[in-house]
């Protein structure tokens, strides 16, 4: 299945910070067929570093999208039934607008004069998109990590346009640990001298800051267990130490060639107002309890994580669920066996999907 | 009464089974259509399942066993993983219609205070039980001098998930204490519903009980 890259473009988006965005390009790929009554729609929503090619083959790179293990044909949003759409998200570098697009205003690239998001603008612009499909309901709501606080922000904010809910290894407010991780990025970006504050468009980017920002990311995707058993104590190509401050070891050479690949396709700015908006999520902040965000929320809900995912542990799932159970919710939620760490929603599918497609259909049969 | 007659009260069977269970088959006589219901120990969801196919029930489990809630969901059942003895506390007064207890209760830690919060969760509960009464439970602890091991007690004691047995007796006088009201009940002997001394006759019991 080869896929395309659409772009929708809207005239604003005002956002929590009281700024408004003007114009604003989302891109966004389909996947499936809409039905007559355009009760099948499902929109994934990715984590901090995704885009909008989810699943299938993309047409330009010919590349499987990051979420083509969960969605497509037979699979847990299986495309012969759902019509299932995923955009890039507001800030984001990759055909939506974001801190590295053009400001009309001075021809230049936004850089630092783009304005602070939240997960509630991101969510706020998806609801455009959707609107300009022609579809009032979505049949469910999904995503991980980030994609699962949009997730949670779509059901709290618009309880009425959303069916389901499936809010993956996530949480419903930023931990300090979770702020504390992404400010060490932040700080890794920002200190290295290619930075420029910001205005590095038309020169080197900020390569170095960047890598290690994503190295440190990277180590907080796994496990204490996946690392052992990925790369051990193992050398890198090297019979015993070097004595020196070149690679030495298996997990350092990853972590730098993770680093590395990821300054090709990243923006650096886009780092920062992307983990800034993580850092501001908190559906307690508007409502004062979790129990107030969740009072007006009508979705059915399916809670899912991860059991060695350190960076969004069990705890912060399990205080969403409870919410939810106390004001007699319908929700659904387990914790899956994994060793992947924060990474298992991407890596480690199989249980998740056995419990998605099962969720998903009866939702469709009851409900749509 | 003749006793051709009598024979037949006795050993008329009952309802037949529900998934392969006499006492499914009863719960699922006792619930009420469309109702809310929140099965105690729901293990794979098969009876909210039945229940939510063939009655139309608002249907919510709770699961200890974290492969169970897998396929739960994957059924379809809006279940989580918990202890029955912790999760009942969240719920608010009357958020279901019944709250189902099949065949749990002696695995409880604290079952006393898992009835009264089943009572005050649901407006009905439904507990069914197996009975330490039952004739050949008595007979294996007689004969043997050991823990009794039954069909319905396969366990060794060191690792039974059984931690308080009851009989029919037992239960009637706590739901007594408690002032609770006997709505129904039903006493089984694998596919027949017993009338007199259930407490040595029946394998399984079936209460249907309000506050």
């Amino acid at each position: 299945m080869t896929v395309e890259t659409n772009t929708a473009q809207f005239a604003s988006v005002s956002l929590d910070s009281g700024a408004t965005l003007a114009p604003v390009t989302v891109a966004y790929q389909t996947y499936g067929q809409l039905n007559a009554s355009k009760s099948n729609a499902i929109l994934i929503l990715h984590a901090f570093s995704g885009d909008a090619h989810a699943a299938g083959l993309s047409s330009e790179t010919g590349k499987p999208g990051w979420w083509d293990n969960t969605i497509g044909p037979g699979k847990a949003f299986d495309t012969d039934r759902f019509f299932v759409i995923c955009s890039n998200v507001l800030g984001g570098c990759q055909g939506t607008t974001g801190p590295s697009s053009i400001n009309p205003q001075t021809g230049c690239p936004y850089a630092m004069s783009f304005p602070v998001i939240t997960i509630g603008d991101m969510v706020q612009l998806q609801t455009q998109l959707i609107d300009s499909l022609g579809i009032e309901r979505l049949l469910a709501v999904a995503g991980g990590s980030m994609g699962g606080m949009q997730a949670l922000e779509w059901a709290v904010s618009y309880p009425e346009r959303v069916v389901a809910a499936i809010p993956i290894a996530t949480t419903a407010r930023h931990s300090p640990q979770q702020i504390a991780f992404n400010e060490v990025g932040r700080q890794a970006i920002m200190a290295d001298p290619d930075w420029n504050d910001g205005n590095y468009y038309s020169s080197r980017p900020p390569a170095r800051g960047l890598a290690i920002a994503r190295m440190v990311g990277h180590i907080t995707y796994m496990s204490d267990e996946s690392m052992r058993e990925k790369f051990g104590r193992r050398l890198r190509q090297k019979e015993k130490f070097g004595f020196d401050f070149s690679v030495d070891f298996e997990v350092e050479s990853y972590l730098r060639y993770r680093g590395s690949q990821f300054v090709g396709r990243f923006d650096a700015n886009s780092y920062l107002y992307i983990t800034k908006a993580e850092d501001y999520f908190d559906l307690t902040n508007a409502a004062g309890t979790l129990a107030n965000a969740f009072a007006k929320a009508q979705a059915r809900f399916l809670v899912i994580s991860f059991s060695s995912d350190w960076l969004y542990p069990s705890y912060q799932s399990q205080e969403i669920v409870r919410v939810l159970r106390r004001s007699n919710h319908d929700v659904a939620y387990c914790e899956l066996p994994s060793n992947y760490g924060h990474d298992a929603f991407l890596v480690d599918v199989a249980e998740q999907s056995e419990v998605i497609r099962g969720f998903l259909e009866s939702t469709y049969k009851e409900k749509a | 009464m003749p006793a051709a007659a009598a024979a037949q009260a006795v050993r008329r069977p009952f309802v037949g089974e529900v998934l392969g269970r006499g006492d499914f088959a009863i719960i699922s006589e006792l619930v009420e259509p469309n109702s809310k219901v929140l099965d105690l120990g729901c293990g794979e969801g098969e009876l909210l399942a039945w229940l939510a196919e063939n009655k139309g029930v608002d249907a919510r489990g709770v699961e200890i066993s974290a492969a169970k809630v897998r396929r739960a969901i994957a059924r379809g059942v809006s279940a989580y993983q918990g202890d029955i003895d912790e999760v009942l506390t969240d719920y608010s007064d009357h958020a279901f219609d019944y709250v189902i207890l099949s065949q749990t209760l002696q695995e409880t830690r604290w079952p006393l205070k898992v009835m009264r919060d089943m009572l005050r969760v649901g407006r009905h509960a439904i507990v069914a039980f197996p009975n330490f009464g039952y004739w050949t439970v008595r007979l294996s602890l007689l004969f043997t001098g050991r823990a009794p091991k039954t069909g319905l007690f396969p366990y060794e004691w060191y690792d039974s998930p059984n931690i308080h047995f009851l009989t029919v007796d037992d239960f009637d006088q706590l739901v007594r204490r408690e002032g609770f009201t006997i709505e129904r009940h039903y006493f089984l002997s694998g596919r027949y519903r017993l009338h007199f001394l259930p407490n040595l006759r029946a394998a399984i019991a079936v209460y249907l009980i309000r506050k």
